[in-house]
């Protein structure tokens, strides 16, 4: 349980990125405070999207007030899926996915269907700050269900697999793939036992795979082997998460893609404060790439550019970034 | 960088300002910078009571003076309705006038005074002559056996200090000559043997007279002032201890009443009584030193919290510490690593220990948690709004702490009893986060916070409890600027965390 301890130069040497230094040369230099509600606020974040011509899962509706409760059922009726989630909600509280419609009731993804009455009770909870932070009073907000790709249906438990890639000032530095497992109990969450796989920036394959913070060879639920996971239309999705930084004038930020069948990546939130476990996941830390991004000025430079200069850059065949 | 450079400005000087005043105080005002030295200090009341008959009301009383062994700093008094004022004619003994009009019936006056042990009083000899010795008013059969008595003492004395102590000395032998027995009568107390001996000392023809005060001891409720014989020698009246016939006042005895004065003139009233009271506390030398400071008036001291009732100063007492608990969170969160739930939360349940007790707070504390989140648990299936839901909980934190009191009180435990010590308020906030945090990151997740708060408010509770902190934190208030100094750097601190280096570990085999 203790596990061991290792001398801190031993950790700069492999250039991990730790929360203290996370939080004072990042965050509060390059994220400035009064663009947090840009991020934490998931319906802002999907106006901006929207404006800015990022992909996002549809915006089907928001329910604001009480008041509104009783047509929401009118709403979606003309949708066969769709989901129903609070503004302000966190680690995917008060999420109700509805992959189906039958003579007025819903069905959710566990086949479980409930009826009306519940699905209003729902958005009624949703409001009064039932699953937000902090509890305070909140609005839902109904968007498209995102049809996910088949590629990765072998990779995951129940959850949904998302892909976080993390964005300095414009240049994917690192990404990685989220799957959740049994142990995590369908959450993607890594310190909850969700697998951690790191991807190369340089084309979406898969580097290596975490879970509890240790290598594991394949997915512990269905064994499907990680070597052969590799995530299309790469490029684009670097590019969907390089244009999240011009949209919310933050310098460093977790970008969460998901995959839809038909639409390609969306983004589905962005993060303020991303956590490190991504740097087990790639085996690798993130502050020589921290370091690359602010020496070489790149920057200022196009999106297409920025992704093309990541995509070199930080690939795992081009190693140590002395060599550049 | 200037953003690093104002930290850095700040840092220093917050530090430079801090160690400079408590440096000041330590040197140039005598503070001491560790709370070892302690000195007696007494408290004497005098409660004075009347019956208020006129409209207007004058009370003069007389007070206690400085002596060499027993220094008198403070002064205090509780009255409703009455002003009070000092007399202090040069040569004449301080008195205190009370002044007040439209009161009638019973009243009550507090006079109560704070005499430390110490050298430095400056003892004024009262050195003011009579006029001569006042001849007792005494029966023909007493006047005999008294100038017996006198005869018999002259014989064996030389001067007028001999005399006295002699005289006092045959009073209270244990076999009174025949004469001094008649004297006395059946009255053979200390105070009855002072009067008799200031009568036949004038009748000898040298001038004396009652001096009175009262011995300075813990807990003495309801006593009166004791006599002494107080005697002219010649050049300065000079007091003999009735029992002993010692010259000198005895230890600890505060002189109230001299100089042949009045204890108490009233006008406009009636059938006042006066009663005192003593109480013995230990005053670190910094009381002393701060009371000094107060009379020199030196601004440091004027205008800083010691000049605060009591009460106020013990809350500040407590308030103080926070800072150093903050501190410890700091350093357990930045440096340590370890996850609490909320940031304060570990000071606040850290200042409810200090009432209670460590273990029985750490008991109390799981036991009403545990079953709060039980409780909470049921309630969530109940799907109610954050409010009601939180309210809830309240109320039921409140039922168990009447439940675990007692329990705890039926059983015998007392330690039960003290749960009510800690701010429901923050009882029933740990239990709903503890739980909205189980339910959002499991169970795992909210041991591993709920164990880190507790630890931290261990941790900060010791750190509280060091006499060593406590008493530089109360002395000197300015080391909290050093305390937000260290606090800002903390906050640029951007090394590893402790924890990180285990959480790590495996990325740096490679």
């Amino acid at each position: 349980m203790i596990g061991r301890f290792v001398r801190p130069s031993k950790l700069r040497a492999a250039g991990i990125l730790g929360m203290n230094a996370r939080n004072v040369s990042l965050i509060s230099v390059y994220n400035a405070r009064k663009f947090y509600p840009r991020v934490d606020d998931k319906l802002k974040t999907k106006l901006l999207a929207e404006e800015a011509g990022i992909a996002v899962p549809e915006l089907y509706g928001v329910v604001r007030s009480q008041g509104e409760v009783g047509g929401v059922y009118e709403r979606v009726s003309k949708y066969p899926g769709f989901v129903i989630k609070p503004t302000h909600g966190s680690a995917g509280k008060g999420v109700l996915v509805i992959t189906g419609q039958e003579d007025g009731e819903f069905r959710k993804p566990s086949g479980e269907v409930i009826g009306r009455k519940a699905m209003e009770r729902h958005v009624s909870n949703t409001l009064s700050g039932l699953y937000s932070l902090g509890g305070k009073p909140d609005v839902a907000m109904i968007e498209a269900l995102v049809q996910f790709s088949e590629d990765f249906r072998d990779y995951s438990f129940e959850g949904v697999p998302d892909i976080r890639v993390v964005v300095f000032r414009g240049v994917p530095i690192m990404a990685m793939m989220r799957l959740s497992t049994r142990a995590s109990d369908g959450k993607a969450n890594l310190h909850q036992g969700a697998v951690g796989v790191g991807l190369d920036l340089a084309n979406g394959r898969a580097l290596r795979a975490v879970q509890h913070g240790l290598p594991i060879e394949s997915h512990p639920d269905s064994k499907n082997p990680f070597d052969e996971l590799v995530v299309p239309r790469w490029t684009e999705l670097l590019e969907l998460s390089a244009r999240c930084t011009d949209m919310t004038e933050m310098g460093y930020i977790g970008v969460d893609i998901v995959l839809d069948k038909t639409r390609g990546p969306l983004i589905l939130e962005i993060n303020a404060r991303p956590g490190l476990a991504i740097q087990m996941a790639s085996g690798a830390g993130l502050l020589p790439r921290v370091q690359w991004v602010q020496k070489s000025g790149c920057h200022a430079a196009s999106v297409e550019e920025r992704v093309a200069t990541a995509m070199r850059v930080f690939s795992a065949e081009a190693g140590s970034l002395d060599n550049i | 960088m200037s953003e690093r450079f104002q930290l850095v400005t700040a840092v220093v000087i917050l530090t430079v300002v801090g160690l400079g005043l408590t440096l000041y105080k330590h040197f140039s005002l005598g503070f001491p910078l560790l709370p070892g030295k302690v000195t007696q200090a007494w408290t004497a009341e005098a409660r004075i009571s009347f019956e208020a008959t006129s409209e207007d009301v004058e009370l003069s009383f007389a007070v206690p003076e400085s002596s060499s062994t027993l220094q008198v700093l403070e002064q205090f008094s509780a009255s409703s309705a009455y002003t009070l004022g000092y007399q202090d004619k040069g040569g004449s003994h301080p008195r205190a006038i009370w002044k007040g009009s439209g009161k009638t019936g019973r009243q009550v006056i507090y006079y109560q005074v704070v005499a430390f042990e110490g050298e430095g009083g400056d003892k004024r000899p009262d050195t003011k002559a009579p006029s001569g010795p006042t001849a007792p008013d005494l029966e023909p059969a007493y006047k005999v056996a008294a100038k017996d008595l006198i005869a018999q003492v002259k014989a064996k004395t030389t001067d007028p200090a001999s005399f006295t102590a002699q005289l006092i000395q045959d009073l209270a032998a244990p076999k009174p000559s025949e004469s001094a027995r008649i004297l006395l009568g059946i009255s053979s107390d200390a105070n009855s043997r002072a009067r008799i001996a200031v009568d036949l000392v004038n009748l000898s023809g040298v001038p004396a007279r009652i001096a009175r005060g009262i011995l300075l001891e813990d807990g003495r409720r309801r006593e009166k002032l004791s006599d002494l014989v107080e005697v002219w020698t010649g050049d300065q009246w000079q007091d003999f201890q009735p029992d002993t016939g010692v010259l000198g006042l005895p230890d600890r005895f505060l002189l109230w009443q001299r100089g042949g004065e009045s204890l108490l003139d009233l006008i406009g009233g009636h059938g006042s009584r006066v009663t005192f009271s003593t109480l013995s506390e230990i005053r670190g030398t910094r009381g002393l030193v701060v009371l000094k400071g107060e009379e020199e008036k030196a601004a440091l001291v004027n205008f800083s919290i010691y000049t605060l009732p009591i009460n106020q100063q013990n809350i500040f007492k407590l308030l103080l510490l926070v800072p150093i608990g903050t501190l410890v969170v700091v350093l357990m969160r930045s440096v340590v690593g370890i996850r609490t739930s909320g940031t304060f939360m570990p000071i606040l349940i850290a200042l409810a220990f200090k009432q209670t007790e460590l273990i029985s707070g750490l008991v109390m504390f799981i036991v009403v948690v545990a079953i709060g989140l039980m409780i909470r648990a049921y309630l969530s299936r109940l799907n109610l709004l954050l409010v009601p839901r939180i309210s809830a909980v309240v109320i039921v934190v409140i039922i168990l702490f009447a439940g675990v009191s007692i329990a705890s009180f039926k059983l015998g435990i007392e330690a039960g009893l003290t749960v009510t010590f800690f701010p429901m308020i923050i009882m029933a906030w740990t239990i709903e986060r503890m739980s909205v945090l189980w339910e959002e990151d499991g169970a795992r997740e909210a041991l591993i916070q709920g164990a880190g708060s507790l630890g931290v408010a261990v941790l900060v509770y010791l750190a509280m409890s060091i006499e060593i902190v406590e008493y530089l934190t109360f002395s000197f208030p300015e080391l909290l600027l050093v305390v937000l100094a260290v606090t800002l750097m903390l906050g640029h601190y951007t090394g590893y965390r402790l924890t990180e280096l285990r959480r790590f570990s495996p990325m740096a085999e490679k």
